[in-house]
């Protein structure tokens, strides 16, 4: 009979392994369904992990990782502090649009003043526009005890609703012949979040990186994040800690939203340029998966967000060179989380083989 | 010994040719912003693709990204197509008109087609169809087979593009029925056959026997064919699974024709960016067949309607037309401009309700 | 504006229809939670079970064989879960997303022989003379059968999970699995077969989608109801006769903006849109006093260390 043993503790080798493994493992059944769609299985593969990276357009293809997986890795760098002390935001998406739109809000208010100050005022919009967005769960979980989960969730529907009648309404473009969807900020030079737009770097990439040092310094460095690690691990035990637990759901939920906030305005004054109906992409609940694959790690996550973003980006090069159809993309993404979070169990337990007891 | 050698020339001779043949192909991307399976809007730019690569053989090499998001992941796949040697690439949606500019003045030696958009460049062309002929010729079906005189309009977004397909069914479909009213429902999505389902349902039990949709599945149609008594059109694509009835004719997206000759122009070295906005004559706008559920009077009336249009003998938006608050818009005789179409935010005259904002 | 033009009995008729897909998925993902599992990933199941149920009609054109496939395929999917959740011991949050995405990905490509197909007619209920009757014909008896079999569901669940001996054991799993495990229950096999439910429930909800409500193939057709069934549980407060009144509201916000829409009422769309969601707030605020309704062990993962 086959059982699991917790290991004393999770095991270093492992946790550094298991990615690997799962990528190789994702490698062979991604292979198997390319080649049931017909498609030469190594040539799909190679596509889409190495062609991105040191293919033909590497050049291109690499600053653009950076503006996929910044959005990721800033988002899900916050919701790691929660996840780690139990609160569990899974609105993220929510609060990116909030972000976004309030933060459009700031910088479309002063169009065209052409002023130093534009820029970080629409940042400071940005982070509250989520943070507030955030704040809505966290105080009623904090008052009534109301489940974040649930809370978090429905508001990202309210917000999608708001994104469409702003883009619809008081954000339209005014020289837009009528068409939904706010002025472009790319043509707003004082709005604008690029620094350097063909080295794929802008405000949201610092922010992330910054986040991500920020993070690894909080949770090993601060009795904050020490806090936040024993009411995840133990929460009795940090009560007798003197953590104050409220405190600590309004700080992760508000971090968290402030950070999806800012991932939301970065984009929508850079890579996206505008407020439309379909601004959201995802992020918000892609940002759940890359902080699971990161392990809840700052370091992690980062690896986890490039990883994410290669294969979305490797996955377009495979469809459009080799004719891959998207919901094939998908299926393979979907195989990897799946080996990503499955093999994560060696990590924590030995498989054991053992001589049924006889009763 | 021979027999390797001969393998060798072989293997040779054919990456000449393939050689030779990968040089005078042109290549051509497509991208798309739902699934080629949508059975609608991104269908219809599919088949027009196949429809290319029917027409030209080895000569044209195709690719395409389907469900590309609006905004930086557009971007990538458009600059992506042209780093791979994309000699034209289509971008099929309204929302992709930045990043096409963006990418397009990177590539100037590539050409860019940018669909339902305003914005042009040297090296980009924007088309779209004359939707609003088509949906004269519907309504005045509608009107005409109408016995509740009420008609109900499925809407997506009020957007000018659905704004004027409303206004041009109204105005044809009072005119051959001046007790005609309109109910119209607002979906606010492209796509939730569902919703959409509902929608047409609602319509039909207040009291609505002619259903015009501007969405794209055909879930109206089946809720009008479960109804009964109730005649509907497809839209986008022909949807003549529900013919003859409830389905008796419908508008097409045919890009093919367009896609067709870009493609030539491209090949023969004529492209140039244009502006273009064609409608039924030039064939962009199809009309599906009319069933025998259509009494035979009235598929010649229609019939005579589309031909005055293709012709260009009769524009759909002819004056005296009154704006819906009763003010002056277009005199007798005088005919729309496609300024005011194109960014068209008002109903006529008759319409009742107001355009959510 | 024209009120009187909205009928209210066929109003009813047809926010029942809207409703039951909805009903569907989240009757079969309380009896999940009620076993202390969040399954996530009912978007995906659903529409994994809208195309199995869809092909199968079509092939062997019998509605009925469809909508036992649709079952079969959304409890299969469900597996991964299991596997994933229960076998490996993987966060629920996480697993329940990738199966979303595997789901949604995995349809498509079973689905694209299958658009523009029209599926066999799903047969309604029909008896002669009550059909007929005036108000109550159209509500009562005027529908197929899949909306008796989603409401005849909730009446079961809510028997078993009250009076019968299973229905004890999985609430006690879902309160405290350490206890239910100290009292010789096989807690992941309850898990197991709570989880296998869910996934063939939201699998027939996604074919009455795809084979009653619309009827069609196309990708991504389930539109986010999955993640409304979600919401439903949670304003049901885990109890099965709220589902039904829930799913009702629900479908019938829905069928009412459409209503006062076509009736000339002019009402911000995006606003009533959201009410449903901000409504679920609410409840779910109210309900939070009482801190008992939840599963307490919702969500947790659960290992034997013996």
């Amino acid at each position: 009979m086959i059982v699991l043993e917790r290991r004393p503790q999770p095991s270093r080798n492992w946790a550094l392994a298991t990615p690997l493994v799962a990528v190789l493992a994702t490698m062979v059944f991604g292979g198997l369904l390319f080649a049931v769609l017909g498609k030469n299985p190594v040539e799909a593969i190679r596509t889409i992990f190495w062609d991105p990276l040191f293919g033909e357009f590497a050049f291109y293809y690499r600053p653009q990782l950076l503006v996929k997986g910044a959005p990721l890795v800033l988002i899900a760098i916050g919701l790691s502090l929660g996840f780690k002390a139990g609160v569990w935001n899974i609105g993220a998406e929510g609060q990116y649009i909030m972000g976004a739109l309030a933060g459009a809000g700031v910088g479309l208010a002063f169009y065209p003043l052409d002023a130093w100050y534009v820029f970080p005022l629409m940042v400071i919009g940005g982070a509250l526009g989520g943070w507030a967005w955030a704040m809505i769960p966290a105080i009623l979980k904090v008052r009534f005890g109301t489940n974040e989960i649930l809370v978090s969730l429905m508001l990202v529907y309210v917000a999608e609703q708001l994104l469409a009648s702003m883009s619809l309404g008081l954000m339209r473009n005014p020289e837009g012949h009528g068409f939904p969807g706010s002025r472009n900020l790319n043509d707003y030079a004082a709005a604008t979040s690029w620094i350097n737009q063909n080295a794929g770097l802008h405000w949201g990439v610092a922010a992330a990186l910054i986040a991500v040092i920020f993070a690894y310094v909080l949770l090993n460095r601060h009795m904050l994040g020490f806090h936040i690690r024993l009411t995840g691990e133990a929460p009795r035990a940090a009560r007798f800690a003197g953590v104050n637990p409220a405190r600590l759901i309004l700080f992760c939920l508000g971090i968290s939203g402030a950070l999806a906030g800012l991932a939301g305005l970065f984009e929508v004054a850079g890579p996206a340029g505008q407020v439309s109906i379909d601004f959201n992409i995802g992020y918000g609940f892609t940002a759940i998966i890359v902080a699971f694959l990161g392990r809840l790690h700052p370091l992690g996550i980062l690896l986890a967000g490039g990883l994410m973003a290669l294969t979305y980006i490797g996955g377009e090069i495979a469809q459009s060179q080799l004719g891959l159809p998207a919901a094939a993309i998908q299926v393979f993404q979907g195989m990897l989380l799946f080996f990503l979070l499955a093999l994560d169990l060696l990590t924590h337990f030995r498989i054991r083989l053992r001589k049924r007891e006889v009763a | 010994m021979k027999l390797t050698a001969l393998f060798a020339s072989a293997a040779m001779v054919l990456g000449l040719a393939t050689g030779a043949v990968a040089q005078d192909k042109t290549k051509i991307g497509f991208v798309y912003v739902g699934p080629v399976g949508d059975g609608g809007w991104t269908y219809e730019h599919d088949q027009a693709r196949q429809a290319v690569v029917a027409e030209f053989g080895d000569k044209v090499e195709t690719v395409f990204v389907e469900s590309v998001p609006e905004g930086p992941d557009s971007e990538r796949v458009m600059t992506q197509m042209a780093l791979n040697g994309a000699d034209l690439i289509f971008t099929t949606s309204f929302g992709y008109m930045d990043s096409t500019i963006n990418v397009a003045k990177k590539f100037p030696n590539v050409k860019f087609e940018h669909a339902t958009g305003y914005k042009t460049a040297p090296n980009v062309s924007v088309y779209s169809a004359r939707f609003y002929e088509g949906r004269a010729v519907q309504g005045h079906i509608a009107g005409r087979m109408t016995k509740s005189n009420i008609v109900g309009y499925i809407g997506s977004y009020p957007i000018p593009e659905v704004i004027r397909g409303i206004n041009s069914a109204y105005i044809h479909a009072k005119k051959v029925n001046p007790d005609v009213q309109f109910k119209i429902v607002w979906a606010y999505t492209w796509f939730d056959p569902a919703k959409e389902a509902d929608a047409a349902k609602v319509l039909i039990e207040q009291g609505a026997d002619v259903i015009l949709q501007h969405t794209d599945s055909t879930a109206p149609q089946a809720a009008a064919k479960a109804a009964g008594n109730v005649i509907t059109f497809g839209q986008a694509s022909d949807m003549s699974e529900y013919a003859p009835s409830p389905r008796v004719s419908s508008i097409i997206d045919n890009w093919a024709p367009y896609y067709i000759a870009r493609t030539q122009a491209v090949m023969d070295g004529t492209w140039e960016s244009v502006n273009t906005w064609d409608g039924i004559g030039a064939g962009m706008v199809g009309i599906g067949e009319i069933s025998d559920a259509v009494p035979a009077e009235i598929k010649a009336e229609a019939l005579a309607l589309k031909d005055s249009i293709a012709a260009g003998d009769y524009h759909p938006f002819t004056g005296p037309i009154r704006k819906q608050d009763g003010s002056a818009w277009l005199a007798e005789g005088e005919v729309a401009d496609d300024g005011t179409l194109a960014g068209m935010n008002f109903y006529v005259e008759g319409i009742e309700g107001d355009i959510p904002n | 504006m024209d009120l009187s033009s909205i009928n209210p009995v066929l109003l009813i008729a047809s926010l029942m229809v809207a409703a039951t897909p909805i009903l569907l998925a989240a009757i079969g993902e309380l009896v999940v939670e009620k076993a202390g599992v969040l399954n996530l990933g009912v978007e995906g199941m659903m529409i994994t079970g809208a195309i199995c149920g869809f092909a199968i009609a079509v092939e062997t054109g019998s509605p009925w064989l469809g909508f036992g496939g649709a079952a079969i395929g959304g409890a299969a999917l469900s597996l991964l879960f299991v596997l994933l959740t229960q076998v490996a011991l993987a966060n629920q949050v996480a697993s329940g997303l990738a199966l979303t995405l595997f789901g949604l990905g995995l349809s498509a490509l079973l689905g694209q022989r299958y658009v523009g197909i029209k599926p066999p007619p799903t047969p309604r209920l029909d008896i002669p003379l009550l059909g007929d009757l005036p108000v109550v014909g159209p509500i009562l008896f005027g529908h197929d059968l899949i909306l008796y079999l989603g409401i005849a569901l909730i009446a079961a669940v809510w028997a078993a999970l009250k009076y019968s001996r299973a229905g004890l054991i999985l609430r006690a799993v879902g309160e405290s699995h350490d206890a239910a495990h100290a009292l010789g229950y096989k807690v992941v096999r309850i898990r197991i077969l709570a989880i296998l439910f869910g996934g063939a429930c939201a699998g027939l909800g996604g074919a009455y989608i795809s084979l009653v409500r619309v009827p069609q193939w196309t990708e991504g057709m389930t539109a986010g109801v999955g993640w409304i069934a979600l919401a439903l549980v949670v304003f049901a407060s885990w109890k099965p006769w709220r589902v039904l009144l829930g799913a009702y509201l629900f479908g019938g916000i829905t069928v009412l903006q459409l209503n006062l829409q076509a009736a000339g009422v002019a009402i911000p769309v995006e606003y009533l849109a959201m009410s449903p969601y901000l409504i679920t707030i609410l409840v779910l605020v109210i309900l939070s006093k009482d801190k008992s309704r939840a599963p307490a062990s919702l969500g947790k993962i659960f290992h034997a260390s013996h």
